[in-house]
This record gives structure tokens, C-alpha cells and sequence, in this order.
């Protein structure tokens, strides 16, 4: 297939309108297989204004008698318009664009046709193996090992090649788990609790089915888990649904540990909403957010009504848990809902952001999406195949990332000095994992993104946002490292809307970046004094 | 240790208040955590003339919690439970104490006391009569003088060929409530003045509240006209004419009623209203809508309600936010001052603006459009100035509305309270346009209830000035003017556009930019504010910046002198440079960090080992209040929103504690220090 088969008119007169705040564009507008160029010609001044098809979520037209208005609204939530010259040009342009951004293809897609100067190929891909947490894990502990029983992706298709597991359990064990857990993603080591010597643990619902069925490698499994920590430890198992939920989800052959089968370890419920409830959270907080004509009343209305709110709360608290299960019970905790590629992810992600101070730096993450996101097998490309103005809708889409990175965001509210990292980066975050033309959301699983070659024929998103240009928009001046967990609350009055991701093209951006200039000024201020300190080396003379 | 010293202090000038009242004094007394109402501190509480106390038991920490008499809004008697008698205290600075007294008649005691010292009768009984701050009667008179009126009009411009000082309120003859120094238009004779005065209700005429240098435009204020459904005064439509001739460039004035139309209807009947555009010759008449008294003070009652739902759901929440109507009625004060700021800065109009009486919703709109247009209000001085002209002179009724003395409850409303949070929602629009940070805001409101300073006593100018009240009390102003380090905002920006003359208000309707104040009305519970203040950081880096500065500035001079003395010694030692002391800026946070709060809900999934986590709260509350005491009073109530963040660590000269060392601790040990406060 050609993307010039899609492309019905490549030109035609336009003027951009980018919302209430900036000023209007004019020029020649362009389509490529890839992006939307409006250039705006030769005697002006203003650059090449750009989008990347991939970034637009849902397109409307409307035509007069020789002209046409096209509508796109961008999954970063950005809202444009175009007014082209021309009924047939709009309309021509109107359809490319339709086509052009719901391409399915992987391997069509810009990633693998993006090569930035400045950049290798390759580069930062190996940034974060699970190999690499597996040596931090080793340093602090020896009842861990790697094991690569999925070396081929046969054991579980959505898990990474290596993963960590108990010392004590061998490769056929952890296989016939495997089968014992939906799309066999059996207990792996998430993350160790280094000061109390718990883990945290992460799999799928184990298949209970009405059959009540066990499996005793399993059972050996989360034992040694337990023993792992130290002789008598406890666990606890979040399972993030209700257990109603976890009860009917036997029925479908799903289900939860039965109590008797796994002695030492206790059942929590803590119902997280996910798929598609969360997915119309999303879309009515940003239907509300971006209606400016109504009332405060009703603005509070709609803001209670989509319950987005209620979701961070929830989120956050049920990771507060599993943090507060490690740190001050001295217990192992082992998250899971159904298939646990997503709230299962957003609660053990967030229960080491509170705990680790580690996690809390740029490179640590970064470290972290990578390993408890990307390589844990979140379904990138089915999730974030739409964003909140998409008209067509698909069940597999749902906001659970953003989720994640709005917690996080109130995480750095609460603590402003305590994240090496500012909303710079988790808007980038946000924006590349919805469209990117960077590999790393590619694919949904670390099998596909290998078959797809991704690693070898697109650049890392990584790669991207580590060079130096970057830094000073992703990074927090305010950072003082802190070693102690921080632990935020999550009563309503503590809880903020996401303004700046929610509302970012919504509000006049000034005012903050004035005030954000004014706090790189004061920080680097103090930096250079320091620098400028004269360094008394001269001894003084014995007088 | 500087908390000890500083309490002792404290106790000196308090002991012969102590010593006054026949001193009730209830032991194991528990003081209830609200958050978690498992959490309960056992301690002594202790009644004096001024203040409750409650001590508590613990041995290390002693905390104390202060609570002027004058902050008490509010006291509920409880039905006795099998622990004792619970006795509910809700402040007006929303402070809510809830106390389990374990004998019913002590509890019934410390109830009718309180009941009768919360609501003092006589001015001399309020604490501003009694507090001392030490200071000789000199400093005391130039404390007053620090905010001066005529200063200010002179600032604006006045007088000049628009407008002149009168001397027709001269004794207070034409209006109580009005100060005796006001500026009105050249061309308004002392017959037009009085003659208007009396087609006015309380005779608040019209006078100048802010003049626009720039375009000569002026927002003048009044209260509404005695027009019943016809009645006529040609001295009114006289004296705005003047104002309209005031400002050549324009010709025609807006008249701002800021009440809804359907209350300013109502009022027609009896005698009082609005003006008829057909009588006023180029009027442009407009209605804002912002609602009375009697609505704001229900609103707040209801927000306060939903402050204090125990464990609501988000919805619960946000709904209940939405029913109080508080950031509605925000909203539409805020609109009335940005219609008043455009209608004078973009179309070089003057306004006259007026409600019912003149000293409520107009003081809120006349100040807000202020603060829009000039950016000296957005200073420290300047805001204190604003307050001192817009509502302090003007008669706004400070007794009545904040219940200072006993009165009529349905007087009461927070009218200013209103007006300070529309101040904070444009800092939190405006992160760099003001000098002043959050802590000013709150430690203004604070002080507006507890009467320890002589600003807001009484009702008028007149009043004030018949208690001898700059003789008597001390200025809150220039106790704020000494410590205004404390109210800096690091973020401040005068030399930029954007911060510069008039603040520019978004185009579209920005319903989302209104947002609930938590640091104000949760400002007690610590644990729902952010855990650490950058405002704070930002000060400290600025202080150790200029700190570095200096000391570099010495150690030039040093070197230059030595290098002068080797001139004469050839002889140079290389010898590795001095470790900067204040290398250890970036020290670890602040403990609380690490005090997780009740996350399991009602599930009592961790049984073993939660409870000593109420300690760990109180105990860390407690070192936060021995942080910032330029405030003694406030200190004294555990009032510390500048958040939990330790900076006398960071601070240069609290260096003492390395950050290496904390950050080595052995977590657990951490804890264990918790465990024992």
C-alpha cells in the first residue's frame, strides 16, 4: 500500500486557528504520508507549523459555498481548525487526513521512518533491561534470580524475555504456573523493598474457575516469595477488584486465591474501575473542560459527574496500601486484578514511586515506566489507540496510563521538592504515548515490539527526551533528594484537577511559565554564586 | 530549643491574665483528631481571660494548642457518650477542636464559661486591650502611622484639576460611617454633597475610591439612592454629572448596582433603589448580581459542611461544593470587579458603584477592580493600604460582621473573607503578580477575628476614633511590616509584562480557574496540605544565595589582602579550598514524608501495628510550630500553613543538622523517634 493512494489532494490555501490564545496561521497547506505541514510562505516569518496524522483523534467538516471548516481535535486534547479554499480541496483533505491517522499498520508507521539528526539508531533502547534491575535486586538481596523460562515468549506472550523469580523455584515450576495464571502471567518480582526486605509481586487472576481449581506450583511459588523476605513473613494479595467481581470472574474461569491454598498470605479487594468506565471518565472530564460557556455550578456538576477525580483517589490509595503493606507491616504484597496489564501496573508503579526514592529521579523514571509499563506488557497500542474525542470506539481503549501519570502529577503537587522530574516530562509522556515518532509505545507486548523490530529500526523515545535541549522543560529545579517515602493524602480537599494536561490549551499558558522562568532564575542564581565563590586556596601566611 | 525560650516568653506577659480569672482547669481532657477520630491526645485544658489552652500530657513534646476567645465561632455540647462529654469548638479562622471532657459538670462548666468570653459585651474586654508586644509608645505611633491615606491619594495623582479633598464630612457631620478625609470632583459644591447625601441611604454619598492616572477615569463609590419608585434629588443627579465631568475623556459614566435586580426591585418599595437611566443623564446603568449577607453566610455555613462530612466520597464532595455555591458567588465578585477594571482601564470610563448600604459587596468590587488595575495593591504596603481604603475607612462594619463583640448572628457574614480568597485565586492565576504570599492572606484573616491588634475594632472611623484605638491597641500593619520576610512570594515579578499595570483576565469564561481554598479552610489539618512549601524553598535559596554572596564578598576582600601580605611572603602553599558550609542545601526532606495516613479505609486490613501513628502526627505537627514564631499569637494556635517542610535545617544559620547524617538514618530509628513523642 502507498500512502499516495490515501492522499486525495496534497494542497490547498489555508488559515490554522489554534485556539483562543494564539494567533491565527496562514499559508499552503500540505499532506505527506505522515504529517500535516501548513507553510506559511516565503516572505513570512513564522516556521513550519507541523502534526504528525498519528496525534489526530477525531476530524469534522463543514463546507460553505467555497470554502470548508475541518475540526481536529489531537489526542493530546489539542482542538484546531482549519478554513481551506475550496469545497473539494476540504473535503479531499478532510478524507486523506481520516485515513492517514487510523492506519493500523506498525510497521507503516512514522517511528520507523523518523531519523532525527543527532540521534542513533539503537541508542537508549538498552537503557533499562530488566537485567539491569536485576543487579540492583541482587545487591540488596539473594533470594532472587533472572530467569529467561520465557526466552521465546512461549511461557507468557505479553512478559519481557527475563523476569525475576524466587531463587527457590526452577523454570518448568514457573512454566507450569504460568498455565495456572490468565494469559500466563505467573508472580514475577516487581520490586524489592530493600530497608524491610518485602517484595512486591505482580501476576494475573489465577484460573480458579467454578471448579475451584489449584495448582501447586503455584501455591510453591507465592511460598517462596514469602520465604524469601524472611521465615514467617505475611503477605497480602491486592486484587483491584471488587470481590464480587473477583467472584464472578470464576464463572469465566478466572478468579482468586483460595484462602486454605496459600497459607500466610491474605486477600484484599480494592475495586479500581479500568476499560471502558474509565475511558467515559475520561471523555466526559474533557467534554466538561472544554465547554467555557457554562456555569461554576454546573462546571462542579460535571467535574463530580465524571468521577475522574474519584478514580486518582482510588488509585492512589490502593498504592498508599500496598506501600503501607511493605514499609510499615513488614509484609509482601502481590497485586493483581484480571489480566494485570493495567491497574495491576498502575498500583505497583505507584507503590514504588511512594516508596523508592529512586524511582523519584529522571533516570529512575523513566527506569520505571520502562520496566513496570512498557516491558510489563500493557497493551500501549490498544489502550491509547484513541483518545477522548474519538467518535469511534473500540472496547480496548482505556486512559490507564494517564491514570498513572496524573498520580504521579499529584504526587509532585503534594511534594513539590521530592521528584527530580517536572510536568514537563509527564506531558511528554502522555503526548508519546498516545502519538509519537518514537518507537517505545509502539506494539502492545515486548514479543510484538520484537517482531515488529523495533528496537532495531526505530529511535527510543528515551533517547529523545535525554538530550540536553530537552532537560530544562522536563526537569523539576525544586528537586532535593529525599530518602524517605513520601506518602501523600488522598483526602478530597488534597486532590487537584490536572490543569495543566486537562486544561493545557484550554488556560492562557503564560502566567505559569513566568512563574516557572522565575523559578529556574532563582535556583540558578544560587547555582552560580557557588560557582562564583573564589576559592581561597591561598594558605594564609603565618603573620 | 528557641520554642521553649519563646513559650516561656509568652507565659511572662500572659501570667496576669492567668491570674485574673478564678483559672478553670480540667485535667484528662482528650483533644480528638479529626481526620481519624481514633486519634486522641490526653491533656490538661485550661481557660484564661484571653485564651483556651490545651496542654498535652506527653512528657517530650507538651504540645500546646492556643485559641483566642475572640476566634470562637461556635461551641456544641454533645450528648455524653460512655468516655466522657464531648464539647465541639468551631473558630472562625476554621479551626474546628473537638475535646471529650470526662465529667459531664466540668464539661457543662468549660461550656457556659466559654459562652460567656466568646461573646465579650464591651470593646475593653477584647484582646487588643490587654496585648502587649513590648513596644514603647513611639514605636507604637509610627506602627500607626506605617499606612497612611492621604499618602496613598497623593500616590494616585489628587489632587489635581478634577478633584479635591473635602472637608464637608469634617466631625462626621454629613455621614457616620464615611471618613472625614474624602476626595469628590472640583465641581461638587458642599450643597451638592450634602444635598445628595440625603438621597442616599445612610447618607453614603458618592466619593472617590481609585483614581486612574492614566485616563483620569475613577471608580467612586456610594450607597444606593432613596428613589423609591419615583422620587427625584437634582443634587444627586448633580454630583454625577460631576464625577462624569471628572474624566473628560469620556462621556458617560457606568453606575455598577452590584446587587441582583430582583433584591434591588424589592428595595423600591421601601423607599430606597436604584437610579432611573432616564433621570440620570448619560448613565449607563448595570446590574452584577452579587448575591446579600444572608446567602454568603449560608453558602459558607454550607461549605464548612462539607469540610467536615467524615470520610465523603469524591462526588459527596465536589456535590456539596457545588450546593454551598460558595465558588459561584467567588465567581461573581470577581466578575464584577473585572467588568469595573475593563470598564475603566480599556474604555477610560468612570464607574460609581454601590449596593445596598455601600459597605459590603461595593468595598469587595471596588477593592477587587483595584487590585486589577494597579499593581502597587499587589504589594506588600500596597495591599495593607488597600484594606486600609476600601474598607477600614470606608465603613465597612467590622464589628457586626465578624461578630467581635456579641450582637445580631444574622450581622455576621464574611464579607472580607470573601474578598481575601478572590485575592488568592488570582495569585493562583497569577503566580508572579503579587509580592505577598499565601501566609499574608491567612494571617490577615486571622487577625480580623482575634482582635489582638486595633485595626478592624468597631464599626467606623468615627467609633474607632471615639475608643482612642491608635492610643490604646497596636497596628496589625506594622506587626506584619516587621516580619514581611515571612510573607514574601519568592515568584514575585514586577519588571514583567505580564505582572505590569493591569492584570490581563482570560477573554473566555474560566469557570475551572476557580478553585476550593484548602490551604484556608483545611488550614488546621496538615495532613491534607502539601507536605512541603515551595514558597519556603524558594525563600531559603533566595536567603542563601544572597548569604553566598555576601560571603564571597568577604572572602574577596580576604583575598586581596592576602595576596597583598604575599606581595611580601613569596612563598604560596597550595592547600585544598575550604568545603563550602552550605554545600549540604539539598538535605533530605521533612519527616512527615514519611507518615503515612489511613489508607485501608474501614478495613482494618493492618490491625498489628497502626495505632502509633497518631503520634507520629501530632509529634511532627508540634516540631513545625517551633519553626516559624515571628508570629507569636499565631504560633500559639498550631497555626503553620506554610507547610511541614524543616527549613531550619537548610536555613544557613540552623547548619548544625548535616544533611549527610539525616540522610544516612536508619528509617526505623526515624520511627522510633515518633514512637516516643
Amino acid at each position: 500500500m502507498e500512502f499516495s493512494d490515501l492522499i486525495r489532494t496534497g494542497r490547498a490555501q489555508a488559515k490554522l486557528l489554534r485556539g483562543p490564545e494564539a494567533p491565527p496561521l496562514r499559508g499552503t497547506l500540505c499532506l505527506t504520508g505522515h504529517h500535516l505541514l501548513l507553510s506559511p510562505g516565503p516572505q513570512a516569518t513564522s516556521e513550519l507549523w507541523l502534526l504528525l496524522l498519528r496525534s489526530v483523534d477525531s476530524i469534522e467538516k463543514r463546507v460553505a459555498s467555497d470554502s470548508g471548516t475541518i475540526t481536529l481535535r489531537c489526542k493530546d486534547l489539542r482542538v484546531l481548525q482549519l478554513e481551506i479554499e475550496g469545497v473539494e480541496a476540504s473535503l479531499d483533505i478532510a478524507r486523506s487526513i481520516e485515513a492517514l491517522s487510523s492506519l493500523e499498520s506498525v510497521i507503516t508507521s512514522f517511528p520507523f521512518f523518523y531519523r532525527p539528526k543527532g540521534l542513533r539508531l539503537g541508542d537508549a533502547w538498552h537503557f533499562h533491561p530488566p537485567e539491569r534491575y536485576y543487579k540492583r535486586v541482587a545487591r540488596e538481596t539473594n533470594a532472587w534470580r533472572l530467569s529467561e523460562v520465557n526466552e521465546d515468549f512461549s511461557v507468557c506472550p505479553s512478559y519481557p524475555r527475563a523476569v525475576i523469580v524466587p531463587r527457590s523455584v526452577d523454570d518448568g515450576a514457573l512454566a507450569r504456573s504460568a498455565r495456572f495464571r490468565q494469559g500466563g502471567r505467573f508472580p514475577v518480582l516487581s520490586y524489592h523493598h530493600a530497608p524491610s526486605g518485602t517484595v512486591l509481586v505482580r501476576s494475573s487472576q489465577p484460573l480458579t474457575g467454578p471448579q475451584k481449581r489449584r495448582c501447586a506450583e503455584d501455591e510453591e511459588l507465592l511460598r517462596a516469595v514469602l520465604l524469601g523476605a524472611r521465615p514467617g513473613a505475611r503477605g497480602f494479595i491486592v486484587d483491584t477488584r471488587s470481590s464480587q467481581a473477583a467472584k464472578q470472574a470464576r464463572m469465566t474461569g478466572g478468579g482468586t486465591e483460595a484462602k486454605a491454598a496459600y497459607p500466610g498470605w491474605k486477600r484484599l479487594h480494592r475495586p479500581l474501575e479500568r476499560g471502558q468506565p474509565l475511558q467515559e471518565s475520561f471523555v466526559r472530564l474533557v467534554e466538561a473542560c472544554g465547554d467555557l460557556q457554562q456555569s461554576t455550578d454546573s462546571w462542579l456538576r460535571r467535574l463530580e459527574g465524571c468521577c475522574w477525580l474519584a478514580h486518582v483517589k482510588e488509585a492512589l490509595s490502593t498504592a498508599c496500601l500496598a506501600a503501607q503493606g511493605m514499609e510499615r507491616e513488614g509484609a509482601c504484597i502481590l497485586v493483581h486484578g484480571a489480566e494485570g496489564t493495567d491497574s495491576t501496573l498502575l498500583v505497583t508503579s505507584l507503590a514504588q514511586l511512594i516508596l523508592d526514592p529512586l524511582s523519584r529521579t529522571m533516570a529512575g523514571f523513566q527506569e520505571l515506566v520502562e520496566r513496570e509499563w512498557i516491558q510489563a506488557g500493557h497493551p500501549f497500542q490498544l489502550r491509547c489507540a484513541h483518545s477522548a474525542f474519538s467518535h469511534a470506539r473500540s472496547k480496548h481503549e482505556a486512559p490507564t496510563f494517564l491514570l498513572f501519570l496524573d498520580c504521579v502529577w499529584q504526587l509532585g503537587r503534594q511534594f513539590p521538592l521530592s521528584l527530580e522530574f517536572g510536568e514537563g516530562l509527564l506531558l511528554a509522556l502522555f503526548e508519546h504515548a498516545y502519538a509519537s515518532p518514537f518507537g517505545t509505545f509502539l506494539c502492545n507486548s515486548e514479543k510484538e515490539r520484537c517482531l515488529c523490530e523495533v528496537r532495531t529500526r526505530t529511535h527510543s523515545l528515551w533517547s529523545g527526551l535525554n538530550q540536553p535541549k530537552e532537560r530544562r522543560k522536563l526537569r523539576n529545579p525544586l528537586y532535593a533528594p529525599n530518602p524517605l517515602a513520601i506518602w501523600p493524602s488522598v483526602e478530597l480537599q488534597s486532590l487537584r484537577l490536572w490543569q495543566g494536561l486537562f486544561l493545557r490549551w484550554i488556560r492562557p499558558p503564560e502566567p505559569s511559565e513566568v512563574a516557572w522562568e522565575k523559578v529556574w532564575q532563582i535556583v540558578t542564581d544560587k547555582e552560580k554564586t557557588k560557582l562564583s565563590q573564589p576559592t581561597v586556596s591561598a594558605s594564609e601566611p603565618q603573620l | 530549643m528557641r520554642y521553649s525560650l519563646w513559650m516561656q516568653a509568652t507565659f511572662i506577659s500572659e501570667k496576669k491574665y492567668t491570674l485574673l480569672l478564678e483559672g478553670v482547669k480540667v485535667e484528662n481532657v482528650r483533644l480528638v483528631d479529626r481526620i481519624s477520630s481514633k486519634k486522641a491526645a490526653l491533656g490538661t485544658l485550661y481557660l484564661t481571660a484571653t485564651h483556651v489552652i490545651f496542654v498535652e500530657n506527653a512528657p517530650d513534646t507538651r504540645k500546646e494548642t492556643w485559641i483566642l476567645h475572640s476566634q470562637i465561632s461556635t461551641i456544641e455540647k454533645q450528648a455524653t457518650a460512655a468516655t466522657g462529654c464531648p464539647l465541639l469548638i468551631r473558630c472562625k479562622n476554621f479551626q474546628l477542636l473537638q475535646l471529650i471532657i470526662p465529667q459531664e459538670r466540668d464539661c457543662h462548666d468549660v461550656y457556659i464559661s466559654l459562652i460567656r468570653l466568646a461573646r465579650p459585651v464591651k470593646y475593653e474586654e477584647l484582646y487588643c486591650f490587654s496585648f502587649n508586644p513590648k513596644l514603647d509608645k513611639e514605636e507604637r505611633e509610627q506602627g500607626w502611622m506605617l499606612i497612611d491615606l492621604s499618602e496613598e491619594y497623593k500616590r494616585m495623582g489628587l489632587p489635581n484639576n478634577y478633584w479635591q479633598l473635602s472637608d464637608v464630612n469634617r466631625d462626621y457631620r454629613v455621614c457616620d460611617s464615611y471618613p472625614t478625609e474624602l476626595y469628590v470632583p472640583k465641581s461638587a459644591t458642599a450643597h451638592i454633597i450634602v444635598g445628595s447625601s440625603k438621597f442616599r441611604s445612610r447618607r453614603r454619598f458618592p466619593a472617590l475610591s481609585y483614581y486612574y492616572r492614566d485616563n483620569h477615569a475613577s471608580i467612586c463609590r456610594s450607597s444606593q439612592p432613596l428613589s423609591g419608585f419615583s422620587a427625584r434629588c437634582l443634587e444627586d443627579e448633580q454630583m454625577l454629572q460631576a464625577i462624569r465631568k471628572a474624566n473628560p475623556g469620556s462621556d458617560f459614566i457606568y453606575v455598577v448596582d452590584t446587587r441582583p435586580k430582583l433584591n434591588a426591585m424589592a428595595n423600591r418599595a421601601a423607599g430606597k433603589g436604584y437610579e432611573n437611566e432616564d433621570n440620570y443623564s448619560n448613565i449607563k446603568f448595570q446590574f452584577i448580581g452579587i448575591e446579600n449577607i444572608h446567602v454568603m453566610r449560608n453558602s459558607l455555613q454550607k461549605m464548612l459542611e462539607v469540610c467536615e462530612l467524615k470520610s465523603p466520597s469524591m462526588s459527596d464532595f465536589l456535590w456539596g461544593l457545588e450546593n454551598s455555591g460558595w465558588l459561584r458567588h467567588i465567581k461573581a465578585i470577581m466578575d464584577a470587579g473585572i467588568f469595573i477594571a475593563k470598564a475603566v482601564s480599556e474604555e477610560g470610563v468612570s464607574v460609581l458603584v454601590h449596593c445596598s448600604d455601600g459597605w459590603d459587596r461595593t468595598a469587595q468590587v471596588c477593592s477587587v477592580a483595584s487590585l486589577l488595575l494597579d499593581p502597587h495593591y499587589r504589594t506588600l504596603k500596597g495591599f495593607m493600604v488597600l484594606i486600609e481604603k476600601d474598607w477600614i475607612s470606608f465603613g465597612h462594619k467590622f464589628n457586626h460582621r465578624y461578630g467581635n463583640l456579641d450582637g445580631d448572628p444574622k450581622e455576621i457574614s464574611p464579607v472580607i473573607d470573601q474578598f481575601i480568597e478572590c485575592v488568592w485565586q488570582l495569585m493562583e492565576q497569577f503566580p508572579c503578580a503579587f509580592e505577598f504570599n499565601e501566609r499574608f492572606l491567612i494571617h490577615i484573616q486571622h487577625h480580623i477575628y482575634s482582635c489582638q491588634f486595633g485595626n478592624f475594632l468597631c464599626n467606623s472611623q468615627k467609633e474607632r476614633q471615639e475608643l482612642k484605638i491608635q492610643e490604646r491597641t497596636y497596628s496589625l500593619w506594622a506587626h506584619l511590616w516587621k516580619n514581611r520576610a515571612d510573607y514574601m512570594n519568592p515568584l514575585f515579578r514586577d519588571d514583567h509584562s505580564q505582572t505590569r499595570g493591569t492584570l490581563r483576565l482570560p477573554t473566555t469564561p474560566c469557570n475551572f480557574l476557580y478553585k476550593f481554598w484548602s490551604g484556608m479552610y483545611n488550614r488546621f489539618e496538615k495532613g491534607l496540605q502539601p507536605r512541603q512549601s515551595v514558597t519556603d524553598y524558594l525563600m531559603a535559596v533566595k536567603e542563601e544565595t544572597q548569604q553566598l554572596e555576601e560571603e564571597r564578598e568577604a572572602l574577596e576582600e580576604r583575598l586581596e589582602k592576602i595576596q597583598k601580605v604575599q606581595l611580601n611572603h613569596t612563598k604560596v602553599k597550595a592547600k585544598q579550598s575550604e568545603p563550602s558550609k552550605h554545600s549540604g542545601f539539598s538535605t533530605s526532606d521533612n519527616s512527615t514524608a514519611n507518615t503515612p495516613q489511613d489508607y485501608s479505609g474501614n478495613m482494618k486490613s493492618f490491625p498489628s501495628r497502626s495505632p502509633s501513628q497518631g503520634d507520629e502526627d501530632s509529634a511532627l505537627i508540634l516540631t513545625q510550630d517551633n519553626l516559624k514564631s515571628s508570629d507569636p499569637d499565631l504560633s500559639a494556635n498550631s497555626d503553620q500553613e506554610s507547610g511541614v517542610e524543616d527549613l531550619s535545617c537548610r536555613s544557613p544559620s540552623g547548619g548544625e543538622c548535616a544533611p549527610s547524617e539525616d540522610s544516612g538514618k536508619d528509617r526505623d530509628s526515624d520511627e522510633a523517634v515518633f514512637l516516643t513523642a
